[in-house]
């Protein structure tokens, strides 16, 4: 966890720290149950493997968006709000498989309230794959004080 | 901006364009256990979700994680008097069901988020149909693109958020 980041800390093509995580049996299946994504390709190796005919089990989409969160918050602080985000699938996460979140800085711009929105462009790859397109836009704040969860309305605008 | 829709569609399927449909309310308020769960599944320590001084002082107390909004609308896999299993997007699968397109992969998810969604919350849903396309041939096989989103208000009418999905439903190459 960083500490508080503002956004005069941020540039436009600006690397994001990069996360890996060696993805396990039970970070799939974990996954899944927090997200109750019971569906069997996600904790059923005969199903996934048979009936679909994936490789494994897969990480299943909604625990990947709250990974796409840690690292984005991971990077802000707890001030980060998410505003937006967008994703596109393009290949399955494995067990065995080491998940890279690799993200860049595309757009910073000035808000209401002393905070900023800041856009940031997401890899998630796994060796030589590219498993997951995303574009986010995140609030952080311009001043030590400034808090972007206290915005509400037509002063959140994402 | 929705795409045009095609104008080959059946009648019933036309009729859902831009028509709100599945208003249903969350089947149990919102709890703490499955963030906990979700931080952990995640190896996520943002202090905001762990250390509720830190709520308290950012959000006003306990709030959600804002990426686990459709974790909320997911059904039970089971639960008493149910004959057939519950499917979250009702819409999607009627989408396959009236075009007679049984596979269905979805492409795209773009989530906005608005009010945080706190423990004791209680969400309501609606789903909404906005497009569906003509015939298209992927390396898939052959079928249609849907474009099709879930607006998710609390119990004092506040938008929390709105999602929209690009699904393609078609028969297998």
């Amino acid at each position: 966890m960083s500490a508080e980041l503002l956004s005069s800390d941020v540039s436009v093509g600006a690397d994001v720290p990069v996360l890996e995580k060696l993805v396990k049996p039970v970070t799939v299946v974990l996954g899944a149950m927090a997200s109750r994504d019971w569906r069997p390709q996600h904790h059923d190796y005969k199903f996934a493997t048979g009936n679909n005919g994936l490789e494994d089990i897969i990480m299943n989409t909604p625990n990947l968006a709250s990974w796409f969160e840690r690292y984005l918050t991971d990077w802000t602080g707890p001030k980060g709000r998410l505003g937006r985000i967008k994703f596109r699938m393009k290949d399955s996460v494995y067990p065995g498989d080491t998940m890279r979140f690799a993200g860049k800085v595309t757009n910073v711009e000035a808000a209401a309230h002393g905070m900023s929105w800041v856009d940031v462009s997401i890899e998630l790859s796994a060796g030589d794959k590219s498993c997951v397109g995303c574009e986010a836009r995140i609030a952080v704040p311009d001043t030590a004080d400034a808090n972007p969860w206290k915005l509400k309305g037509d002063d959140w605008k994402p | 901006m929705a795409a045009k829709s095609a104008d080959d569609l059946p009648e019933e399927v036309q009729g859902w364009i831009e028509q709100e449909r599945y208003t249903e309310a969350t089947e149990f308020p919102i709890e703490q256990g499955y963030v906990l769960t979700t931080l952990s599944a995640t190896q996520n320590g943002n202090p905001l979700y762990w250390d509720a001084k830190v709520a308290e002082e950012l959000t006003d107390g306990p709030i959600t994680l804002p990426s686990m909004v459709s974790v909320w609308f997911r059904p039970h896999d089971w639960s008493p008097g149910r004959t057939e299993p519950a499917v979250p997007l009702q819409l999607h699968f009627d989408l396959k069901d009236r075009l007679s397109l049984p596979e269905a992969v979805m492409s795209d998810n773009t989530i906005v988020f608005y009010e945080p969604i706190r423990p004791g919350d209680v969400l309501t849903t609606t789903q909404v149909l906005y497009s569906v396309s003509g015939l298209k041939t992927t390396k898939l096989g052959t079928g249609r693109f849907w474009d099709f989103g879930v607006r998710t208000v609390n119990q004092h009418g506040d938008l929390c958020a709105e999602e929209r999905y690009t699904g393609f439903g078609y028969n297998r190459a």
